[in-house]
């Protein structure tokens, strides 16, 4: 059997949406992440845009910072990397929600 | 508080490899133990990159490796160092590791975490999921004697809490256990499970049946101090990247891109081309060893696992499940201690840190203090694999008409090319064998 890859074939790189649509995540509806907008705009840093593996934090126009909590690996790395402080209030989400890594 | 009051002897907070190893600790020695976690099962949460060594298992589970749900037996072990566009890689292969009782195995962590969880139910221990724990409860007098939980009336008590509530463990920080909590100390595991064909798997890599590979790299991440890996499960590769977070977060390639550039290396990408993304997905890692950890004990709680930073990355050894599986088993045995003396304080179940320091689980980090930061510092990842590449290019590339040169002037030549003062050189090997040595 022939498993060589034609040099001009390599993989297609996935859109960030099919990327993310790999994993499950149960949706509830309390935000377990609360980004203060206000100390976003104040930041010119943006640790979080660049660092994020789920991509959650998206610049706006106005300066500030658009936040989605539903495809979070909760892994805790904005929190982290966050230089303003209080800007990130990071819990986990309700029992059973959130990311769901599969069985096989 | 009366021994009626309470829910169980022990609570155990996470159900990963630390919590269930508690949990089965604790119920094989005839305590109550409630496992709680906040999952919908066993391992729903949990993320690494791909190989678990499971040798401390022989105390609690004989035969493990009749039961466990492993991917591949790990046959070679192989580091690569990259530069731009070469590489130097140390291969070791035993096919011994690929018989019983084996050395390590690539393992999909919903599936290991969830069996190690059965097994803590199969002792005894009673696993509640989907329920997470907002914080310890207290006493008057600051003890802790139980947690909270996002259920309705959802407070359990518990003369012993063990804290196996992973990297960002709330639990630990919220009794205080943390003085301060450093960006710098944390990387950040991304990784992408690609599917292929056994045939495929088994031919790219040179094994066959249940054997298997785990490669780790050092360079390859885009400048980010960290690493890379590749594992092979049955009929899927992991390849991924751990990186350091300040690092990661003050240039401008995001994760997955570290990882693409990774799969577009020219040494890597004849691997894992073809296949196709089945999962993504990203962990925190607490990679600073022993500078970092937390004080282990306090009155009513000890904390396990990632929770207490156990995770051992340096460099050649890159382990953290066996860490967090032996430190929840003595965790659980100090549990049982404490309560047949009916001494739950800090004093009462000091005996967890004699265990530590008496076994691998500190021993190991102790003599390693050093290592995780020279194994992340600019030398070693940005000025070393391009040296050491330079060198095994300059021994085996045949320039002639010119003669051979000898292997003390390449040293001496590409190690000024690379800009490495023979001092830093000296102190860095020096670090590195107090530590390895």
């Amino acid at each position: 059997m022939d498993h060589r890859i034609d040099r001009d074939t390599t993989w297609p790189e996935i859109s960030f949406e099919e990327r993310i649509g790999t994993a499950e995540f149960r949706i509830h509806e309390r935000a377990h992440i609360v980004v203060d907008g206000d100390a976003c705009r104040g930041c010119s840093t943006r640790e979080c845009v660049v660092a994020c593996p789920a991509n959650l934090f998206v610049p706006t126009s106005d300066g500030g910072i658009l936040f989605n909590y539903e495809n979070c690996f909760e892994c805790g790395t904005c929190y982290l990397v966050c230089n303003k402080e209080g800007a990130i209030s990071w819990t986990y989400p309700e029992g059973g929600f959130g990311i769901v890594f599969h069985r096989t | 508080m009366a021994m009626s009051d309470f829910d169980a002897d022990v609570i155990v907070v996470g159900a990963g490899p630390a919590g269930s190893c508690a949990a089965i600790a604790a119920a094989r020695a005839g305590r109550s133990v409630i496992l709680l976690e906040r999952g919908p099962f066993a391992g729903s949460k949990n993320m690494y990159g791909g190989v678990v060594y499971p040798r401390i298992l022989d105390e609690l589970i004989p035969e493990w490796w009749t039961t466990a749900p492993v991917q591949r037996w790990v046959v070679r072990r192989s580091t690569m160092i990259l530069s731009e566009t070469s590489s130097v890689t140390i291969d070791y292969r035993s096919d011994d590791w690929g018989r019983p009782p084996h050395n390590g195995a690539t393992a999909y962590r919903p599936d290991f975490d969830h069996w190690l969880a059965g097994e803590a139910v199969a002792a005894g221990a009673r696993l509640v999921c989907s329920t997470t724990v907002t914080g310890p409860l207290r006493d008057e007098r600051g003890r802790v004697v139980g947690v909270r939980t996002d259920r309705p009336d959802g407070d359990l008590r518990a003369p012993v809490v063990i804290a196996c509530d992973g990297v960002n463990s709330f639990l630990a920080k919220e009794a205080g256990l943390y003085h301060a909590t450093d960006p710098s100390n944390f990387t950040l595991g991304v990784k992408e499970t690609l599917a292929f064909d056994r045939a495929t798997i088994e031919e790219r890599f040179n094994v066959r049946d249940d054997d298997g590979v785990d490669i780790e790299i050092l360079g390859g991440t885009a400048g980010v101090s960290g690493g890379g890996f590749i594992y092979t499960n049955r009929d899927t590769v992991s390849i991924g990247c751990v990186l350091k977070l300040p690092k990661l977060a003050a240039q401008s390639k995001r994760p997955e891109e570290i990882i693409a550039g990774l799969k577009a290396h020219p040494s890597i990408a004849p691997l894992v081309e073809g296949g196709r993304v089945i999962e993504y997905s990203a962990h925190v890692i607490p990679e600073a060893g022993l500078s970092m950890m937390p004080t282990m004990v306090t009155d009513g709680m000890l904390v396990a696992g990632d929770a207490a930073a156990l995770c051992l990355a340096a460099g050649i050894w890159l382990e953290g499940v066996n860490f967090a599986m032996a430190s929840g088993m003595y965790a659980g045995r100090a549990a049982v201690s404490a309560l047949e003396k009916n001494d739950p304080s800090a004093r009462g179940l000091s005996g967890y840190t004699d265990l530590l320091e008496s076994t691998f689980v500190l021993k190991d980090h102790r003599r390693l203090r050093r290592i995780p930061e020279l194994v992340l510092s600019d030398r070693v990842q940005h000025r070393y694999p391009a040296f050491v590449t330079s060198v095994v290019d300059r021994l085996f590339r045949v320039d002639n008409p010119r003669p051979k040169p000898g292997l003390r002037r390449i040293v001496r030549e590409e190690r000024k090319r690379a800009g490495i003062r023979l001092r830093d050189l000296l102190r860095d090997g020096w670090t590195g064998m107090r530590g390895f040595g």
